[in-house]
């Protein structure tokens, strides 16, 4: 590990203005220090600011940015009302990683793409323009939505893939004061500039994420994955769906180890919402999820994975069983 | 200079900032209990529990946790007086080669509290309810402890009968 200056913030304005990478869990940050894929050269630590609260606000929950994955998951109002949310939370990592990994930290967790985590390797997200190995190369667990040809890497995580579902909304403080960003629009696809997961400059901080008011609806998170505990999603789909007198009445789908970010097409929901749920109808939701999937090759198989896997969680959400 | 309390006693260190807190207590403190197996968050050996949370030693930085309490295998029992779960695993034969069975052992002590306080787990059907610690909600809270050896059996045996 590169050695770097260590401070404590005392404010939120402190973290902003330290001009240094912010640390709050560390689990994938210096996981990186140590194989030198990340080397800052200051760290401050927000670990200790007063943003460990989650609180009623506007119909729903903001949450701190340093409120703990397993604090968020156990909180009764999110079980409860958000459930996509907590089940999500519980589907990562494992038991000792969720009470360090925060809310903000997981937000900004970068892929686990093996080209970009051995340095001996090309990647242009890590070394812009050294090149891609991954296209080509060793792409099972790679993008099949969204990718272009500097990068096919994929956002590992669950949380933000129930969040986009659920629509909420990122509070970020940075040099030029506070501003929103849906979660949905927080990361990027990879384009020509890849080293850039997602809108945050340099010195912004995540400060909270909101939730909406609850909607109503059956809510499931499905993660397929290669081994059934502590591994990260092939593929894996949050979705918050509402029936009524036998037709689907809301849903809202957003997909994980697809893409570069949470794939999110509100076209899909619109092909369900009013329909009698049928194979039929799910196979014109795939469709239109899967209309620009491309495979790389070792992860091909995605593309069929993603179908199956909307079929079973859109049964087992409309309680289509034919 | 981290100063931490250490299964009951505060001590200060004079540790660089790459320290990890795994490498702090097996390297400064003398507390080789506390074992190094994938040194990446991967394997869960270097489990310990800090301010009641079983956390990845190896995946923290000792300055990080200045002023925190923590509790290793040491703290947890001893030879002539082993904890319950401690006296679980050697009645169980939940081991063969021990190496990951500190890690095991801080991270069920830890593991048992988090389901007292009634968190769901990714097993839980409705995670609006608090479920028994049943073998498949053990094995779940506990798949970030590999064992090498796969003694998996007796310490999901000897994890159920200390919870009950």
């Amino acid at each position: 590990m590169k050695a770097f200056t260590y401070a404590r913030a005392g404010s939120t304005a402190d973290a902003v203005a330290a001009d240094a990478m912010k640390i709050a869990g560390g689990t994938n940050l210096l996981d990186l220090m140590k194989l030198e894929v990340e080397v800052p050269r200051r760290l401050v630590d927000i670990n200790r600011l007063p943003l460990a609260a989650i609180e009623p606000a506007g119909g729903g929950l903001r949450i701190g940015a340093v409120v703990r994955n397993s604090d968020l998951a156990a909180d009764i109002r999110v079980r409860r009302d958000y459930a996509v949310l907590s089940k999500a939370l519980l589907a990562g990592a494992s038991g000792q990683l969720r009470n360090k990994a925060t809310t903000g930290g997981n937000l900004c967790q970068r892929t686990r793409c093996g080209y970009f985590t051995d340095t001996a390797m090309p990647c242009n997200k890590r070394e812009p323009g050294s090149g891609c190995q991954a296209i080509g190369g060793f792409n099972r667990i790679h993008a099949i939505l969204g990718a272009s040809d500097a990068c096919i890497a994929t956002y590992p995580g669950d949380m933000a893939v129930a969040m986009s579902a659920l629509d909420a909304v990122v509070e970020i403080e940075g040099t030029a004061g506070s501003r929103s960003v849906a979660v949905r629009d927080f990361h990027r696809l990879p384009g020509n500039t890849p080293e850039r997961d997602n809108v945050l400059e340099a010195d912004d901080l995540i400060t909270a994420v909101t939730l909406p008011a609850p909607v109503p609806g059956r809510h499931a998170y499905r993660k397929v994955r290669d081994r059934s505990s502590y591994a990260f999603a092939l593929v894996s789909i949050a979705a918050v769906v509402e029936m009524d007198a036998g037709r689907i009445a809301s849903a809202s789908l957003a997909f994980g180890g697809l893409a570069h970010k949470p794939w999110h097409d509100p076209a899909i929901a619109e092909i369900l919402i009013g329909k009698a749920p049928s194979k039929a109808l799910f196979d014109k939701a795939a469709d239109v999820l899967l209309a620009g999937a491309q495979g790389q090759g070792a992860n091909d198989f995605k593309i069929p994975l993603a179908r199956r896997t909307l079929h079973a969680v859109l049964a087992e959400l409309t309680g289509e069983t034919a | 200079m981290p100063a931490l309390v250490i299964n009951g006693t505060l001590r200060s260190f004079d540790c660089d900032e790459r320290t990890s807190l795994l490498d702090l207590l097996r390297n400064h403190a003398g507390l080789t209990g506390t074992k190094k197996g994938c040194d990446h968050g991967q394997c869960g050996a270097c489990t310990v529990i800090v301010e009641g949370r079983r956390i990845n030693s190896c995946l923290s930085l000792a300055v990080m946790h200045d002023g925190d309490e923590v509790t290793t295998i040491e703290g947890l029992g001893t030879a002539t007086d082993l904890s319950p779960l401690q006296r679980a695993f050697v009645s169980h034969d939940a081991y063969q080669c021990g190496y990951c069975t500190p890690g095991q052992i801080c991270s069920a002590t830890a593991m048992i509290e988090e389901a007292r306080m009634g968190w769901p787990s990714a097993v839980t059907d409705d995670v609006e309810t608090s479920p028994e610690l049943s073998d498949n909600e053990i094995r779940e809270r506990m798949s970030g402890n590999l064992c090498r050896c796969a003694a998996y059996p007796n310490i999901v045996a000897a994890i159920r009968e200390t919870a009950a």
